[in-house]
């Protein structure tokens, strides 16, 4: 294999982050597949970027505004209805300690 | 070892737009639970967040109202965790390119003045709401916050004790008020304050390691708390032992701070510039539009009472605590021509009926032309200054003019020099012993006279009036 660009560790860490989980198998899998494709993505550092400001975004475009004015709102009950759980109107979650 | 305390800020206001920063639902507080939700604000996939200008031009009004740096060009980046007051996994805020950088604000503390650096001040979204339920392994969420505009603004880590802390925070709660950005509501929630205290031993130069304390909900908890953190890392540190880099709690009831639960883990949000919102571009003529709107700032307003109507620098700090109360006293000051005498009965009498009431200012029964009329009466000498105490607070209670009342509770004060002379003639010929006796050189009796003119006139003469004309009749 060539150089590498992310570790099992670092892989097993962003899962952790991202609240998933993954077995032994796939976690060697996925720090394959990452690898390939960011060791593909270092082509772009053979691109001469000298004197060209980075940028955020891929359009041109800045200021997209809106004003201050009140729009429609959806009714709660259509705000909830792929919750799993609600009661008066809110959104019900398995305990959240603080 | 003697320690110095580092302690910096972090503030997170409400701002008072009517609408959501990147949708149309609106932002006030206290509707019913997900009645002000929509797909934008609840994450929903496919949905593009679109920015309300009126939040870019109130961080705009703070940012110079604190002597920032405004940049030209900012954007916004994604936070990411997971918390189900989060609906999108992520909040929107700012990250690496702020709008405003490099400020400052001044407080006058025992030492002189000294001044506060602002790190900076950055545009974000809110959460929802959770409400834990206590019987059952269950949380409930409302969104109806999520996505309400918040500016963060970070201080630098310039302050050294608790007093300061408060000090700094009153400053700029006052300022974002004065400002009309921020009701300010430290109960509600919508002008928060979170601490980074550490210790490092006087004279070092390096910082400690450093805790952030959370929940303090007013100007007093967040000094009790930054106090007992202060006194905790002393002890921790002078028993040998190191601060643990955590966020802990502020327990109101016990006056402790505690460790938080739960988040173990340290942050790792993983910022990147948010892909759905473009660059925020502000140039110099949005920058000086917005600040030909600001109002005068606290600090200018109370130079300026002092400097043009001679008042202390402790009335015209009470003076201009806030706009409305300044706006209120000025209108008297303008109605009355009598700066020095309005305040003392803005401070004295009216802000006392206020306080007793727990009322704000624009609440205030008389209205400032009213306080103004009455200021004439006792300069015109209608009315004493004994009187006007008893004017002003049946002005209060009623609402009703000063005229009105002087009128309905006879108290015009006797400034009719025929008619009074008349009585202390009176007066005069019905006492021929204490006459002798003043006349002998033993002036004390000079009070018995007035005592007597006051008690004739049922206290409604004017007492220099009073006392020109005895004086003069006495001599003989
Ligand atoms: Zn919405």
């Amino acid at each position: 294999m060539e150089k590498m660009r992310i570790s099992k560790e670092e892989v097993a860490h962003v899962a952790h982050l991202a609240r998933l989980e993954f077995g032994a198998e796939e976690v060697e899998k996925f720090t394959t597949q990452l690898n390939d494709i960011l060791l593909y993505m270092d082509k772009l550092g053979e691109v001469d970027t000298v004197g060209v400001e980075p940028v955020t975004h891929a359009i041109a475009r800045k200021n997209a505004f809106r004003d201050d004015k009140v729009g429609v709102s959806l009714p709660p009950e259509v705000s909830l209805a792929n919750a799993p759980g609600g009661r008066g109107g809110c959104f019900l979650v398995p305990k959240v300690i603080e | 070892m003697e320690f110095e305390p580092v302690i910096g800020l972090e503030i997170h206001a409400q701002l008072l737009t009517d609408t959501k920063i990147f949708c149309g639902c609106s932002a006030k507080f206290g509707a019913a639970p997900n009645t002000h939700t929509c797909p934008i604000c609840l994450g929903m996939p496919g949905v593009l967040p679109v920015l309300n200008r009126k939040v870019v031009e109130y961080m705009i009004r703070m940012a110079l109202a604190t002597h920032c740096r405004i940049n030209t060009e900012c954007n916004f980046a994604r936070k990411n965790y997971f918390y189900p007051d989060l609906p999108k996994g992520y909040q929107i805020s700012q990250y690496a390119h702020p709008p405003a950088e490099h400020g400052w604000i001044e407080l006058e503390i025992n030492s002189g003045k000294k001044r506060i650096g602002i790190t900076r001040i950055h545009m974000e979204e809110d959460a929802g709401k959770l409400m834990h339920d206590e019987r059952n392994p269950v949380s409930l969420v409302d969104l109806n916050r999520t996505g309400v505009p918040l500016i963060e603004i970070v201080s630098e880590p310039d302050i050294r004790s608790a007093e300061e802390a408060a000090a700094y925070l009153r400053r700029l709660h006052e300022t974002i008020v004065y400002v009309g950005i921020c009701d300010g509501n430290m109960e509600e929630g919508s002008f928060r304050c979170d601490a980074n205290v550490s210790l490092r031993p006087k004279g070092a130069e390096k910082f400690g390691t450093r805790t952030e304390l959370k929940n303090m909900n007013s100007f007093r908890n967040v000094q009790r708390a930054v106090e007992y953190e202060i006194k905790r890392q002393q002890y921790v540190l002078e028993s040998g032992g190191v601060v643990a880099q955590e966020t802990r709690l502020w327990d109101d009831t016990a006056g402790v701070t505690q460790p938080m639960r739960g988040k173990e883990e340290a942050h790792d949000y993983r910022y990147f510039p948010d892909p759905d919102l473009v660059p925020v571009v502000i140039d110099e003529a949005w920058i000086d539009e917005i600040r030909g709107s600001l109002p005068e700032l606290p600090l200018e307003k109370r130079e300026r009472f002092m400097r043009d109507y001679l008042i202390s620098s402790y009335d015209a700090g009470v003076l201009t605590v806030s706009r409305a109360l300044a706006d209120y006293y000025e209108e008297v000051v303008r109605l009355s021509d009598q700066p020095k005498i309005a305040a003392n009965w803005v401070m004295g009498d009216v802000l006392r009926f206020l306080n007793e009431e727990k009322k704000d200012v624009r609440e205030c029964p008389i209205a400032p032309a009213s306080l103004a009329a009455m200021i004439r009466l006792i300069q015109g000498g209608t009315i004493s200054g004994k009187m006007a105490k008893e004017v002003v607070e049946a002005m209060y209670k009623t609402g009703k003019p000063p005229e009105e009342i002087v009128k309905e509770q006879g108290l015009v004060q006797i400034t009719d020099e025929v008619a009074l002379a008349r009585t202390l003639a009176e007066i005069i010929g019905k006492n021929p012993a204490q006459v002798e006796q003043y006349r002998a050189g033993k002036e004390k009796v000079f009070g018995f006279f007035v005592g007597q003119a006051m008690k004739a006139t049922q206290g409604k003469a004017n007492p220099q009036l009073i006392n020109d004309l005895l004086k003069k009749m006495l001599a003989g």
